[in-house]
C-alpha cells in the first residue's frame, strides 16, 4: 500500500512540547503515555506543535476560494481527494457467481459509525435487485397464525434505532495460520462493521403471528439467489432482534439486505439474514448447510462448535497499523476499535513492548451496548522496535484472549471466531507489519 | 468449554417467559397489525426449508439416475469425483479421524443428510439456484452420497430414507446455543 500524504500528515510530524514533568507520563514500556495527557490533565496546556514541513499551502489565496462552486446535488458524494478510500472486493470468481467478501478500510476511517458504502459485505450469491413492492416476509410453521407483511405495512411498524456493530465470524480468520500474514488492518481484521441500525423488534412481528408453545427456534431465509437460511434460538430472537429497514437513518443499501434484512446484535454475522423473506418457527434448529458445514469450528480433537453466536470481546488497533511506514520520531496516538458481543467495552489497554507492560487507553465518548468503541493513547516513538498490542475486557469482566490462549482452547483448525490479541511490528525504520508474539 | 471465550453472559438466557415480554413489546409500540393471513399452500414455491421437521418434498432418486446430472450440471465445478474442481469446492472425501487437518466434505463432515436436499435445492447449481425439479435435486445428491461411499447405486433416496440415513460424522458437534 502507497502511504498517501494525508497518512503521514495525520500519523507523524508531531512533536510534544515537552515540559520536565513528560517523563511522569510514560506510563509502560517502550514510549506509552498516559491517557491524561489527551484528556488535557497532566500536561496542562502544554500544546503539541507541528514540526516543519508538514503544510502543503504556500499562503497565497487558493483557486476555490476565487470562484463558487457546484451548487446542490441530489445524493452528496466523497470528496475526490478521498477516492482511495475503498472497499476490496477483490475479483469476482465465475465459479461463485456474485460470492465473496469486502472489508472495510478501517485504518482509514476515523470515529465508530462506518458509512454505508464502505459497511463490509460477504455474498454468497451475489446482491440481489429486489423490488419492494413485489417483496414480502413471511411468518409460518408453528405459529397460530401465517402472516405475510408487506413493505408498505411494515414501514408503519413502530421502530427503534441501535447503533450495533455487525462481525463476521470469519473476521480475522487469518491470524489462526502458522506464518503472520503481511496485511493491512483491512484486509486482515476488516470484516467489523458498525451503523445506526433502524427496524421493528422481530418479537412484535412474531406476537402478531402467534407463537406456539412448543417452539423453540426461527429459521431466518434470505431472498438473494443462496436463499441463505441460519436458524436463531427464539428467546433471543424475541429478545433484541430486529427486522431492519434503515441504515444510518437511510433504507438499507443492497449490499446490506434491502428492502429488510435481520440484525442480531452482538451475534456472528451470518446470522443477521440480509433480504428477509421468510422466518419459520420449529422446535429444534433447521441444520442449514451454513452452520454445519460452515460457521463451525473444528478442535483439536476433532469435535466441532456449532451454533457458536456471540462474538468475543475484541480489539484492534488501526493505527498505525500494517503496511504503514512511520517517517519521524515523536509523538504519535495509537488509535483502535473495540467491541464484545457480550455487551459494552469497559477498559482496553495498550502496550508498546510486546505485552510485557500495560497502559490503559482514554475510550472515546460512552462506550454503547454491542457497539464499536474507539479508544487511543499517545505514544513517543523513538526510533525503536516496538510491538504494538491492544487487549479489550468488557463490562462482564470477558478479557480478550492472547493469540496463545485462544490456539490452546481451539486449536489450529479452527477458522472463525477469532478474537485474540493482535501484534503490530514497528521495525526501527518505522515499517509496520502483522507478527506473532 | 470453560474459559471466558466462550462466556458471553447471555443476559437472554434468562428470560424465556415468552408471553410475558411480547405482550410488553406489543403494548408498547402499539402494533398496526398488519399481516396478512397465508397458508402453507400460498408458500409451497418458497418455503424450501427440508428438515426432520418441514416435511421433505414428495419425489425420490437413485445415483445411477443422477449420474448425469451431477456430469452435466455439478461436474464443471466441483470435479468430475467431487474432489473439488475448479471452484475449489470438494463434496467428496476428508476423514475426522485424518492426522493431518481433515478436509471437510458432505461424507467426512456434515452431521444431518437433509441438509444436502435443503442446500441443493436453494443455492445450488451456483449458476443457475433452483433450476433442478425436487426429483432432480433427490437423484443428484443420492449420487453425491454415493461418490462419499454412503449408499450404493441403487438405493432409492426420498423424504423418509434421507432423514434416516446416518452420517458418518453426525455425533461429532458440540452445540453451544445453550452454552452461558
Ligand atoms: C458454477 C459453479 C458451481 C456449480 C455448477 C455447482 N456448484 Fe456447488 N458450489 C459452488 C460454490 C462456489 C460453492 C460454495 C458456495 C458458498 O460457500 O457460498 C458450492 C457449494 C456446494 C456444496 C456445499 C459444499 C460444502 O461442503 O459446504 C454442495 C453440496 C454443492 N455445491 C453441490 C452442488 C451440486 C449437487 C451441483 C450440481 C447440481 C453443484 N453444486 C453445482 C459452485 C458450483
Amino acid at each position: 500500500m502507497s502511504i498517501r500524504e494525508t497518512d503521514v500528515a495525520e500519523l507523524g510530524a508531531v512533536e510534544p512540547n515537552l515540559e520536565p514533568s513528560t517523563t511522569d507520563l510514560m506510563v509502560a514500556g517502550n514510549g506509552l503515555m498516559s491517557r491524561r495527557l489527551l484528556l488535557g490533565l497532566g500536561l496542562g496546556g502544554a500544546g503539541l506543535t507541528v514540526a516543519s514541513g508538514a503544510l502543503g499551502a504556500d499562503f497565497s489565496m487558493p483557486v476555490w476560494s476565487k470562484q463558487p462552486g457546484p451548487g446542490p446535488s441530489g445524493y452528496g458524494q466523497p470528496s475526490r481527494f478521498v477516492a482511495d478510500i475503498q472497499r476490496d472486493p477483490g475479483r469476482a470468481n465465475p465459479l461463485y457467481p456474485g460470492g465473496g467478501a469486502s472489508r472495510t478500510p478501517l485504518h482509514q476511517l476515523r470515529g465508530t459509525i462506518t458509512p454505508n458504502g464502505l459497511h463490509f459485505e460477504r455474498h454468497h450469491a451475489g446482491v440481489p435487485e429486489i423490488d419492494p413492492a413485489a417483496h414480502a416476509v413471511f411468518i409460518n410453521g408453528l405459529v397460530e397464525r401465517p402472516l405475510a407483511f408487506d413493505y408498505e405495512s411494515l414501514l408503519r411498524y413502530p421502530m427503534v434505532s441501535r447503533t450495533q456493530f455487525l462481525e463476521c465470524s470469519g473476521n480475522s480468520g487469518a491470524l489462526f495460520r502458522d506464518a503472520a500474514v503481511d496485511g493491512t488492518a483491512q484486509s486482515i481484521n476488516g470484516l467489523v462493521s458498525c451503523a445506526e441500525w433502524t427496524g421493528i423488534p422481530l418479537s412484535v412481528l412474531l406476537d402478531e403471528a402467534g407463537v406456539s408453545p412448543e417452539a423453540r427456534w426461527v429459521s431466518a431465509v434470505g431472498a438473494d439467489a443462496a436463499s441463505m437460511g441460519r436458524s436463531i434460538p427464539l428467546n433471543k430472537a424475541v429478545d433484541d432482534v430486529l427486522v431492519a429497514l434503515f441504515q444510518n437513518g437511510e433504507p438499507l443499501r443492497p449490499e446490506q439486505g434491502y428492502p429488510v434484512r435481520l440484525f442480531v446484535p452482538g451475534w456472528e454475522g451470518n446470522v443477521s439474514v440480509k433480504w428477509l423473506t421468510q422466518i419459520k418457527l420449529s422446535k429444534e434448529p433447521s441444520q442449514f448447510r451454513d452452520e454445519t458445514s460452515k460457521y463451525t469450528d473444528t478442535l483439536a480433537d476433532r469435535s466441532s462448535l456449532q451454533f457458536t453466536f456471540p462474538m468475543g470481546v475484541k480489539s484492534i488497533i488501526t493505527s498505525p497499523s500494517g503496511k504503514m511506514q512511520l517517517q519521524t520520531h515523536g509523538l504519535y496516538q495509537i488509535e483502535g476499535l473495540a467491541w464484545s458481543g457480550a455487551g459494552s467495552i469497559s477498559k482496553v489497554e495498550i502496550s508498546a513492548d510486546g505485552g510485557a507492560t500495560w497502559a490503559e487507553a482514554a475510550i472515546d465518548a460512552q462506550a454503547g451496548d454491542k457497539s464499536l468503541a474507539r479508544f487511543r493513547l499517545p505514544w513517543r516513538w523513538q526510533g525503536n522496535s516496538a510491538q504494538l498490542i491492544s487487549r479489550a475486557t468488557d463490562n462482564y469482566g470477558n478479557i480478550q484472549p492472547t493469540r496463545n490462549q485462544l490456539l490452546a482452547e481451539k486449536g489450529a483448525l479452527a477458522f472463525y471466531h477469532f478474537n485474540a490479541q493482535q501484534c503490530w511490528d514497528v521495525s526501527s525504520n518505522g515499517e509496520v507489519k502483522n507478527t506473532y508474539v | 468449554m470453560s474459559n471466558n471465550i466462550f462466556k458471553p453472559a447471555l443476559a437472554w438466557t434468562l428470560s424465556f417467559a415468552l408471553s410475558a415480554p411480547l405482550a410488553v413489546a406489543q403494548d408498547t409500540l402499539g402494533s398496526p397489525q398488519l399481516g396478512k393471513p397465508v397458508t402453507q399452500m400460498d408458500l409451497s414455491d418458497l418455503d424450501l426449508i427440508a428438515s426432520k421437521e418441514s416435511v421433505l418434498p414428495a419425489g425420490s432418486g437413485t445415483a445411477f439416475q443422477g449420474r448425469e446430472i451431477y456430469a452435466a450440471k455439478c461436474a464443471s465445478c466441483h470435479g468430475a469425483e467431487g474432489s473439488g474442481g475448479a471452484a475449489n469446492q470438494p463434496l467428496v472425501g476428508g476423514n475426522m479421524r485424518s492426522q493431518d487437518a481433515p478436509t471437510r466434505t458432505v461424507g467426512s463432515y456434515w452431521p444431518h443428510a437433509s441438509t444436502l436436499f435443503d442446500y441443493v435445492r436453494r443455492a445450488m447449481p451456483a449458476n443457475a439456484p433452483k433450476s433442478l425439479s425436487n426429483t432432480e435435486v433427490y437423484q443428484v445428491i443420492a449420487y453425491v452420497l454415493y461418490m462419499n461411499g454412503l449408499i450404493d447405486q441403487y438405493k432409492v433416496i426420498n423424504a423418509e430414507t434421507l432423514l434416516t440415513l446416518k452420517m458418518p460424522n453426525a455425533g461429532g458437534f458440540i452445540d453451544m446455543s445453550a452454552s452461558d
